[in-house]
């Protein structure tokens, strides 16, 4: 019985496939890309949650002492030291992605609609990701020349707690705090933060397949909630420092 | 005939004379255009007209003009299929538009989806993604007795959900990134949560991505517009299902 005349088979003839590792292979196709996103995003998702428990410490009226003091630790401690590598090579890998994604995106669509409607059937920020993402890099790279770059190597001032001799990356952040511009820089990248991450949040589960009618809907909630509130205190902390530091 | 007015109606349309022309959009009038004809009895209107002039007729692709076989590929206004949910091209009435509207008409535009002429493009892609693996390559057998396999009604349901897919393209068209994803999973689905096509699970969603991601298709980035402007209304569940199966065979199949 001749029937299998058609090739009904699953033999690929993507023949330069077979010259890759299985690895490489997962890793460069669409969904493997995808699974990269979602888990860096995720993972960043988690940093930000650790960040801004840190942060909400410059709120404390003792004029720095608790953020300074967990400061210190955060820059001496080891295994600390070995998860902010991590962190680092997550944002690496996150926005290297999202470049490679985006671009094969566009390359996908060579030439555009002379008149497209999309507003009705996807959110504004699910179509603007690499947007909202180039946005947040920028403030990212303003924000880590300012602190990051100033504690780890620049000169600092100094302070001192019984005794202990510390860095006073407070009155640096109180310094930045108090000039309008930075405030209104920090503020509007936590919005565009806040875009990005109504999108994210729920999307990273969809990508790594999580999509069920008992969770998703959880999921979403969470996501919107967690978007809102954690950009939103993260905004808080400029704000409150630029009025209590000018008054 | 009848006392109700015919609408007139501005139709701009894209206009490319085969595969490497340049194309521009061209407008056209027609007039006493019935509520109750399909959008494509309104095209083939025009293009009477059009053969009366001694122009060339648009090109477009129709078939069964009843929904189901997935050739009518028009982006009507900005959405592929106009302005209804869940309808085809042949199954949009002109009652849907106003006299005096102006319309524009677009090709499908995604690079694995090249013009052909006018508003026909060439879907061979999607027809390569099923032969890398929209198939049961197992003898089955003669067809069995009803329930003899039983098939939990929810399961199939869903399977059937995903069949009812006809292979437009429109979830393309609709998706920035011109992205199959939502076909591609349908595809999946379709067979591989049934008993038959379940043996070949991990190959099948393994060769089809690997076929979408050849033809030139881009990645999901979950905007969900492409099941929003689907005419079938195929869920995002089930790109859910292939990315879950899809990291499943590549982390536990024999494939390397
Ligand atoms: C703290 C900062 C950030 C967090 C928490 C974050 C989080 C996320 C999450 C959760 C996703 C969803 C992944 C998915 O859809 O599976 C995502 C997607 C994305 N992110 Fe970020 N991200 C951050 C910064 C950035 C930066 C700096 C860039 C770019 C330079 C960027 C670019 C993108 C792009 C383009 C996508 C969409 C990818 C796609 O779906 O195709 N993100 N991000
Ligand atoms: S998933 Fe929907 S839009 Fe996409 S090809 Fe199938 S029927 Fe058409
Ligand atoms: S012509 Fe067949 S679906 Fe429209």
């Amino acid at each position: 019985m001749q029937q299998n005349f058609l090739r009904y088979n699953f033999e690929s003839n993507l023949e330069y496939l077979n010259d890759m590792s299985w690895l490489t292979k997962t890793l460069s196709s669409s969904l493997g890309r995808k699974v990269i996103m979602s888990l860096t995003g995720l993972f960043l998702i988690i940093f930000l949650l650790v960040h801004l428990i840190g942060n909400l410490q410059l709120l404390k009226d003792d004029g720095g002492q608790a953020f300074n003091i967990y400061a210190k630790f955060m820059t001496t401690n080891g295994l600390i030291k070995v998860s902010s590598y991590l962190l680092y090579a997550t944002f690496l890998i996150h926005i290297v992605y999202s470049i490679i994604l985006t671009r094969v995106n566009r390359s996908a669509r060579p030439s555009s609609y002379a008149y497209s409607k999309p507003s009705g059937s996807s959110s504004l920020s699910s179509r603007n990701m690499g947007i909202l993402g180039t946005v947040i890099f920028i403030f990212l790279v303003i924000h880590l020349q300012n602190f990051w770059y100033q504690m780890k190597f620049g000169s600092m001032p100094m302070t001192s707690y019984g005794g202990m001799e510390i860095k006073d990356l407070y009155r640096v952040v109180a310094e930045a705090f108090s000039q309008w511009w930075y405030v209104v820089v920090y503020v509007t990248a936590m919005v565009f933060l806040a875009f990005h991450l109504s999108h994210g949040f729920q999307s990273a589960f969809q990508t790594l397949g999580i999509n069920h009618k008992k969770y998703t809907p959880f999921i979403q909630k969470v996501g919107l909630a967690y978007s809102i509130v954690i950009p939103g205190l993260f905004a808080l902390i400029p704000i409150y420092m630029f009025f209590t530091c000018n008054s | 005939m009848s006392e109700a007015k015919g609408m007139n109606l501005t139709l701009k349309v894209w206009r490319q004379k085969n595969a490497s022309d340049k194309g521009k959009m061209v407008t056209y009038q027609v007039s006493d255009i019935s509520p109750d004809m399909s959008f494509l009895e309104m095209f083939d209107v025009l293009n009477e007209d059009l053969l009366q002039k001694g122009e060339d007729p648009i090109t477009f692709d129709h078939d069964c003009r009843e929904g189901i076989c997935g050739m009518c590929s028009m982006y009507i206004n900005g959405k592929p299929h106009g302005p209804l949910d869940g309808t085809t091209t042949c199954q949009l009435h002109m009652r849907n538009f106003k006299d005096g509207d102006t319309i524009y008409v677009e090709p499908w535009r995604a690079k694995a989806f090249p013009v052909l002429k006018d508003l026909s493009v060439d879907r061979t892609s999607f027809d390569r993604i099923i032969q890398a693996g929209g198939f049961i390559s197992i003898n089955t057998g003669n067809a069995p007795d009803a329930n003899e396999i039983p098939i939990p009604k929810d399961i199939a349901d869903e399977a059937f959900n995903a069949a009812t897919c006809i292979g437009c393209g429109a979830c393309v068209a609709a998706c920035k990134n011109a992205s199959a994803m939502l076909f591609t999973a349908a595809k999946v689905s379709q067979l591989s949560m049934l008993p038959q096509g379940k043996a070949e699970k991990k190959k099948r969603v393994e060769a089809m991505v690997a076929q979408m991601d050849e033809e030139g298709f881009g990645a999901c980035t979950n905007t969900g517009a492409c099941s929003a402007e689907c005419p079938k209304e195929i869920s995002l569940e089930h790109i859910a299902r292939m990315n879950r199966d899809y990291l499943n065979a590549k982390l536990t199949s024999d494939n390397v």
